[in-house]
């Protein structure tokens, strides 16, 4: 069963001079964790406008629960819990009173669905008195996503809901959405960070409004065409110039403390690229065969 | 009507959490009350007086004096040729150049008139006017009264007289307070409305809350209930202020019933408030949202019959005054507390209001989109 589909959408600005989507389709399954990862302005929050019925597609349909985006706005309204990527909750109203206002506004009250929240609402509960603009990023991420869940969701859109947030703060954002997911609640998250997308069901990548490919985490990273090599040397810069200039290299990139490169043949002679970058002065030198990450993927596919 | 009420509840909780504006809704209206109609007075005084007295005589001694004694003129220069005394006005220093030429004590006397000169400074066109005036009047009352005493009246005149006699109604003492404070506290009641209702909307574009309200289910004409309900109380309750300040400090009682201005008050906020509202569904930011607020503001205001009578523009400005709701709000404002007017007396304002704010609101809930 699918809780969202997406069919030939495409949606301009500035009348039809900024193309953001360009005739993107795919579809959630129900009560699946599904990534639309990217970089900043690829046309995500747009998908997650329209779907939330905040923007009007120029062409193409989409639907969240059967339920049309265009025509059907007000069934939608009522049935999906949205974040936005921006802190959109009164900053001048207490963490109580913002749950409070959310759940009536949704016809509903909080301790009708509070069993949704639990997990989540006792890490902020001690701080249910403080005005929702005086807390850490953190706690407002948790406040936001109660929120958004209080009135039971069939549909949950996070809008990059990670982005600024602490890197433990953010481990824990994601275990709760794993969670959620248990619950039977069909999730879509945006982000541009790529360890965040391992832990989707399945994920999207999307660069300059177009997808590039969905599949499962694992067979993106397995699809990977080439063999990829983390190497490491005392100077980073002058690794990558290096690199550039020796004769079988394919794509080469700086990685962390590492640079990742892919090679022509099937199989890289190590020695023989150790004894290249000893001759061009690098020292330290490391080289080992590493399986591709996500990021890995997406940089391949932008090439 | 759940929603509503919850609605109205946290947007009292915000107003009532802010505490700068809290004081500014109440605080503002009270100085600006206090400040305005004591200061913006319309009555000339103290205008720059410089006479050039070429007689020295006991008769321009006594003109002089009694010029000075109306309590209007303020005597800059008692100068010996005129030329020092338009030096005076050169420099700002005097309004007004009185000159008694030489011989005029003679001449009253002998040939039963003289001639004075009289030159004003029309910078400040209205002190200058107002000032002119005061000056040939009272020379007027001077000249009456030495005739009194230099002719044997015949018993009956040999011209006929036709003396004028003004009696002013419903602000016999001509107070300019009795006339302009019931205009300011319309114009208070109206930037707080406003003002407020504006820019509360913006303010939620602004910080993005507006995106997660749209996303609910909330109805539009809930929301902007929510939003014209408090801001409706706040500006009755700063009119109730308005009112009794104008009691205690003004001394100023609404002859009319109470009840017609507070209903025709509660009719003219809803266009007022509507007018915020239709302001803010144009506007992304707080900014943008004070700038047309305040243009349209000073055009109401300057349009709108408080500083200069409405009778007295060109016709295109008495067309623009038709569609200015704080016309019609001053017009009652008048009507009712100085006049006693009743309810037949507003109809036809009350009429123009409704239909505006019937316009005004309707239009701002049209023009305002959950979708983009």
């Amino acid at each position: 069963m699918e809780a969202v589909v997406v069919e030939n959408i495409t949606k301009t600005y500035g009348k039809g001079k900024v193309l953001a989507v360009d005739n993107v389709s795919f579809s959630v399954n129900k009560g699946e964790l599904f990534g639309l990862i990217g970089p900043d302005g690829a046309g995500k929050t747009s998908i997650f406008r329209m779907l939330t019925t905040l923007l009007l597609p120029d062409e193409g349909s989409a639907t969240v629960d059967g339920f049309n985006v265009v025509t059907d706005f007000k069934q939608i309204r009522s049935s999906v819990g949205y974040m936005p990527g921006k802190f959109s909750l009164y900053q001048d109203l207490t963490i109580e009173e913002n749950l409070n206002f959310f759940a009536t506004v949704f016809g509903t009250t909080v301790t009708e669905n509070y069993h949704l929240i639990q997990d989540i609402y006792v890490q902020i509960e001690p701080f249910k008195k403080r005005r929702a603009g005086k807390l850490s990023g953190g706690m407002k991420q948790k406040l936001a996503l109660c929120c958004a869940l209080i009135h039971k969701p069939t549909t949950l859109f996070l809008d990059e809901p990670t982005t600024g947030v602490d890197p433990v703060s953010r481990k824990e954002f994601w275990e709760m959405l794993r969670r959620l997911k248990k619950q039977g609640i069909t999730i879509i998250v945006s982000t541009p960070y790529m360890d965040e997308a391992a832990l989707c069901d399945r994920i999207a990548l999307i660069q300059n409004g177009k997808i590039l490919s969905i599949d499962t985490p694992d067979n993106v990273t397995r699809s990977y065409p080439a063999n990829l090599y983390a190497i490491k040397a005392n100077e980073m810069y002058r690794l990558l110039k290096s690199l550039e200039t020796f004769p079988d290299r394919l794509n080469s990139y700086a990685f962390g403390e590492y640079a990742h490169a892919t090679f022509r043949s099937e199989k890289l002679d190590t020695a023989h690229l150790e004894h290249f970058l000893t001759d061009k002065g690098l020292s330290g030198i490391e080289i080992k065969r590493i399986p591709a990450t996500i990021e890995d993927s997406f940089i391949k596919l932008l090439n | 009507m759940r929603t509503l009420r919850f609605l109205l509840r946290k947007e009292f909780r915000q107003i009532f959490r802010d505490k700068a504006i809290l004081t500014l809704i109440f605080v503002m209206p009270v100085i600006q009350f206090i400040v305005m109609p004591l200061a913006a007075d319309y009555e000339v005084r103290n205008v720059n007086l410089a006479v050039v007295d070429n007689d020295k005589s006991t008769y321009s001694q006594k003109l002089v004096s009694k010029v000075i004694a109306s309590g209007y003129f303020k005597l800059q220069g008692y100068n010996s040729s005129f030329k020092e005394a338009f030096q005076l006005i050169e420099s700002d220093k005097a309004d007004l150049i009185l000159e008694i030429p030489q011989g005029f004590e003679r001449n009253l006397i002998r040939e039963d008139k003289q001639k004075l000169f009289v030159a004003v400074n029309a910078i400040n066109g209205t002190k200058a006017n107002l000032g002119g005036a005061y000056l040939s009047s009272i020379i007027g009352n001077f000249n009456a009264d030495i005739r009194m005493q230099l002719v044997q009246q015949p018993r009956f005149s040999q011209f006929p007289v036709i003396d004028v006699v003004a009696s002013n109604w419903f602000n016999p003492a001509l107070n300019y307070k009795v006339f302009i404070v019931p205009g300011i506290l319309a114009i208070l009641v109206t930037m707080i409305g406003g003002f407020l209702t504006a820019l509360n909307i913006v303010k939620e574009k602004e910080v993005g809350t507006i995106e997660q309200i749209n996303v609910t289910p909330i109805k539009k004409h809930i929301f902007i209930l929510g939003k014209l309900i408090p801001f409706w109380i706040l500006a009755m309750i700063v009119f109730t202020i308005g009112l009794i300040l104008a009691r205690v400090i003004y001394g100023i009682i609404p002859i009319g019933n109470l009840l017609v201005l507070y209903v025709f008050i509660a009719i003219y906020l809803l266009t007022v408030l509507g007018f915020g509202l239709l302001v803010s569904t144009f506007c992304d930011t707080q900014q943008q949202a004070m700038f047309i607020m305040f243009f349209f503001m000073m055009l109401f205001i300057l349009l709108g019959g408080l500083f200069t009578s409405i009778d007295s523009m060109p016709y295109w400005a008495k067309l623009i005054t038709r569609i200015n709701p704080v016309r019609y709000m001053i017009e009652v404002m008048r009507m009712v507390i100085l006049k006693g007017s009743g309810f037949q007396d507003v109809l036809p304002q009350m009429g123009v209001v409704s239909l505006m704010a019937v316009i005004l609101n309707g239009w701002a809930i049209l023009n305002y989109k959950k979708t983009n």
